[in-house]
């Protein structure tokens, strides 16, 4: 009975941080932006503008929740909260800590790439439904863009799977407390890190919204709080990201002296951090330059990695 | 001159009784062709002026285009008057004109301008369409046709360009009311509104575009004029194919102030505010394109150190300028950092120009004559400090943009046209020089003192959006040697001329002499009266040649005010060095347009 309840608490705090990280994220992303850029950035409400979460949030949830005559108005409601449940359900696998883990599945890793998959479908309906040209494109883009970035995200991880022989995410921080994976599969980080920004379609592969061009893309016509499903899905994709290239490449909750989740804490904000950083400062690729990138330089990448790491494998067991 | 009096002879003996020196002539086949006097024919320092007759007209436009030795490939402007109530109208014409078309054909070989006039009589009156010789031809008939209602036989496509197309009468014309408050109180019926709505409806064959061919059915998407990346109120309806552009059509006019319309109202000396909102970007430097045409008609000289400081102001105004279009450039490419530390070095050049001129981006500091005022004290350590400090800063900007490989692959080789094109079509300033034509108006008809300067102008060799980013970038270190040189050498002197015209005119003898204090009281109460004639500037602004042809009838204020913008052309291009490219191209060729929707609409 304690034991379920325990779970039921987990899984609650779980859901609590994760939502208020993402809420944080907003802050944090715009003053950071504002550091790099020579501004100020939100620092009005609240000691070092805090407060602007708590006022954004709050502006969103009073919005009038407008879903346009035109819209398809099951699809329309129904896509935010694809997206916002996926990228939760994928946090489930990852282990925070040896402790702090909601379900240690064997495949956990597949469950993660299944998830992530999913989330094209928010993208894809959302810009359907929203019956609006800007949207359609947004949604197209983003359609090809996570499908071809998908093939490569899956096969720069098998280097690791092949390293730990398991797909369970705890199995696999275990098998680096010698030394971590980013040191053995480099190219697998990099390429599963590139794939894993195209994942959350954040700058330079913000393709499917592209401000410049396609006004904001597939949720052009969002508002309220749908609209805002639509931005928590992607703070939470940036941090479900950052936890995942923690956890496979860089050791996950080990580390010396401090406490595992702190460990764990710390590399993925400084992930998060590299996201930002990438935003503030790199143009975005036409849309078939990143198609070609994925296609023909990635993808080939990725499956010599797969090679050379299987030869070395064999050859050293 | 020698070849210009060629010219005319050449003219004369090519067309003979079919053009004139004034509008009495070639109307009147009967009367001959008295001897070709070059005196006639010379407006001005070197504008050259010929008058012909609408059946003549292609024949003498195509003969200067392609015949003559030193051809005339440019046409640089097309406009027309309203001469009814002019007040010089009648004295030496046959039949009185009730309109004139004005032609002004630029060679790029001779340096000069010359003016082709075509008398037109009827209250709406019609002549050949020249389109068939030049593009863009085609908006400027279009333009005269909204604006003034006269028609272009054989025009492709003669709808209304600037007003709405629901818009009753042509604005321009001199019985069209200048003010809301004379138009009558505005209602709203029922049946307007109908109209109104109907007007907007889109149907692509009003564009003159196709639903679908064959095997294709375009999708057809509306991009603005509420849009992120068009820069201001600019509507462009793209006809798709997937993402590739099979078309696409500038829809212009969301921002028509009829700033010419303005000009027949204010005075002469009032109207330099409204200058500075044509480019809005550009401040000054449209005051100066003003000024010298005013000048010129005046009869006024400035004194050097007005010379010397319009040129520095305009300089900085060219870098912030330029600055603008640097970082929303890199912007409309997705790079969201740089167009923060431009604007922030913008407002480093906004402090100097608000210490010299009290305001930033509208200063309104020229005068006829002069300057509003001198140089404040203090004024070059300002300038020496920004000097020192911005080319580092310009280092940095390349290395984050010129050089950024992602920015290279969206630029290069995107938006391309030759040199022939941009010639064709009326290209002027970066986008003309990326074609490989080292061709500025400071250094080819030095205007204000530019001939004392010592500057470089940058060209690129392909055409495309990249060599014109790299063309406006190395335009900003030309500027600031230029801002240079005026530090070092800023001449002593009067911030204003002594000339009589001079607005508000010298005070100091209107204590002494009655007959100075009428003239300063009336030029300050009434604003200063300009002698008749007519006059037209052309600087190199910052987006490329803009030019102010005035006309004057001895009055208080201008009798028709002509303002030739650079993107306006520019924007006509748009549909040519768009097709085949996808929507984000569009974007980087719209980016390295560097236009303003003010600059176009006027």
């Amino acid at each position: 009975m304690s034991q379920t309840l325990n779970y039921i608490l987990l899984i609650a705090g779980m859901l609590f941080s994760l939502t208020s990280t993402a809420a944080l994220l907003i802050w944090v992303e715009r003053r950071m932006l504002a550091l790099w850029q020579d501004r100020c950035g939100p620092n009005r409400a609240g000691p070092l503008g805090l407060l602007i979460v708590a006022a954004d949030t709050l502006k969103l949830f009073f919005k009038e929740d407008w879903i346009p005559p035109f819209a398809d108005r099951k699809i329309f409601v129904l896509a935010p909260a694809i997206i916002a449940a996926t990228v939760l359900l994928s946090f489930a696998v990852i282990p925070f800590a040896p402790e702090i883990l909601i379900a240690d599945l064997n495949i956990g890793l597949l469950f993660f790439l299944a998830m992530s998959s999913l989330g094209v479908y928010s993208i894809v309906l959302g810009g359907w439904a929203s019956n609006n040209k800007y949207a359609l494109l947004g949604a197209l883009r983003g359609a090809s863009q996570m499908i071809s970035y998908e093939v490569f995200m899956g096969l720069s991880l098998m280097g690791v799977v092949m390293l730990t022989g398991s797909f369970r995410l705890t199995d696999i921080v275990m098998a680096q407390q010698d030394y971590w994976f980013v040191l053995t599969q480099p190219i697998g980080f990099v390429l599963f890190l590139i794939a894993g920004i195209a994942e959350t379609h954040r700058l330079p592969f913000d393709i499917p919204e592209a401000e410049s061009e396609l006004v904001a893309g597939f949720h052009s016509e969002y508002s309220g709080m749908k609209f805002g499903m639509f931005f928590i899905g992607e703070y939470l994709g940036i941090t479900l990201i950052s936890a995942m290239v923690v956890t496979l490449f860089f050791g996950g909750w080990l580390g010396p002296v401090l406490p595992p989740i702190l460990w764990f804490t710390l590399k993925t904000t400084g992930f998060i951090l590299l996201f930002i950083l990438l935003r503030a400062s790199l143009p975005r690729p036409r849309y078939d330059q990143l198609m070609e990138y994925g296609w023909k330089i990635l993808l080939p990448l990725s499956l010599i990695n797969l090679l050379v790491t299987g030869a070395i494998f064999l050859f050293t067991s | 001159m020698n070849t210009d009096a060629s010219l005319i002879a050449a003219l004369y003996a090519e067309f003979g009784g079919n053009i004139g020196s004034s509008s009495s002539r070639p109307v009147n086949a009967t009367l001959q062709a008295d001897s070709p006097d070059f005196q006639d024919h010379l407006i001005g320092k070197n504008m050259l002026q010929v008058f012909t007759s609408p059946q003549i007209l292609l024949r003498l436009l195509s003969y200067l285009k392609r015949s003559v030795s030193n051809p005339f490939l440019f046409l640089y402007d097309l406009t027309a008057i309203d001469e009814r109530s002019r007040a010089a109208n009648s004295q030496n014409a046959v039949e009185k004109v009730d309109f004139t078309l004005v032609y002004h054909l630029y060679s790029y070989s001779r340096h000069t301008f010359i003016r082709v006039k075509v008398p037109l009589y009827g209250a709406y009156p019609h002549l050949p369409s020249i389109c068939s010789l030049w593009q863009n031809a085609n908006w400027y008939e279009r333009e005269v046709y909204d604006l003034f209602g006269i028609g272009f036989d054989g025009h492709p496509n003669l709808r209304r360009i600037l007003m709405p197309l629901t818009w009753e009468g042509h604005p321009l014309r001199k019985e069209h009311p200048a003010r809301a408050t004379d138009m009558g109180p505005f209602k709203l019926t029922d049946e307007k509104q109908e109209k109104e709505q109907e007007s907007l409806m889109f149907k692509p064959e009003d564009w003159g575009l196709e639903r679908q061919r064959s095997d294709v059915d375009y999708m057809f998407l509306n991009l603005g004029p509420q849009h992120p990346g068009t820069h201001g109120v600019l509507c462009i309806m793209l006809q798709l194919e997937g993402e590739e552009i099979v078309n696409a059509i500038p829809d212009i006019g969301f921002h028509h102030r009829g700033a010419e319309k303005m000009g027949e109202r204010q005075s002469w000396h009032t109207y330099i505010p409204y200058t500075d909102r044509i480019d809005y970007l550009g401040g000054v430097m449209n005051n100066l394109a003003y000024l010298l045409a005013v000048e010129e008609l005046a009869g006024i000289s400035v004194p050097k150190r007005v010379e010397v400081i319009r040129i520095m102001l305009c300089e900085l105004f060219r870098i912030a300028s330029h600055l603008v279009w640097y970082g929303t450039f890199a912007q409309d490419l997705g790079q969201l950092s740089p167009v923060f530390y431009m604007f922030t070095d913008r407002e480093k050049i906004f402090d100097i120009i608000e210490a010299i001129c009290g305001a930033r981006m509208h200063p309104n500091w020229f005068r006829i004559g002069g300057l509003a005022q001198d140089l404040p004290q203090g004024w070059d350590s300002l300038v020496r400090t920004f000097v020192e400090y911005f080319p580092a800063r310009l280092k940095e900007y390349e290395a984050m943009v010129l050089r950024n490989s992602i920015f290279k692959a969206r630029t290069v080789g995107i938006g391309i046209y030759t040199l022939e094109e941009a010639i064709e079509w009326g290209v002027t300033g970066a986008g003309l020089r990326a074609c490989g034509m080292a061709y500025d108006f400071r250094k080819s008809r030095p205007y204000s003192g530019y001939e004392n300067f010592e500057f470089d102008i940058p060209t690129g060799q392909n055409g495309d959006c990249y060599d014109r980013a790299l063309v406006r970038v190395e335009e900003m270190n030309q500027s600031l040697r230029i801002v240079k040189q005026c530090l070092e050498n800023m001449p002593e002197g009067s911030y204003k001329s002594d000339h009589p015209l001079t607005t508000p005119p010298l005070k100091k003898n209107t204590m002494q002499d009655i007959e100075t204090l009428i003239t300063h009281f009336l030029q300050v109460s009434w604003g200063p009266v300009i002698p008749q004639g007519e006059a037209m500037s052309c600087i190199e602004a910052a987006k490329g040649a803009n030019s102010y042809y005035l006309i004057s009838d001895g009055n208080t204020s201008a009798y028709r005010v002509r303002i030739r913008t650079p993107s306006f052309p520019h924007m006509q291009m748009l549909p040519y060095i768009s097709q085949g490219y996808t929507v984000s191209d569009l974007l980087s060729i719209l980016g390295s347009m560097d236009y303003v929707l003010a600059d176009i609409d006027r």
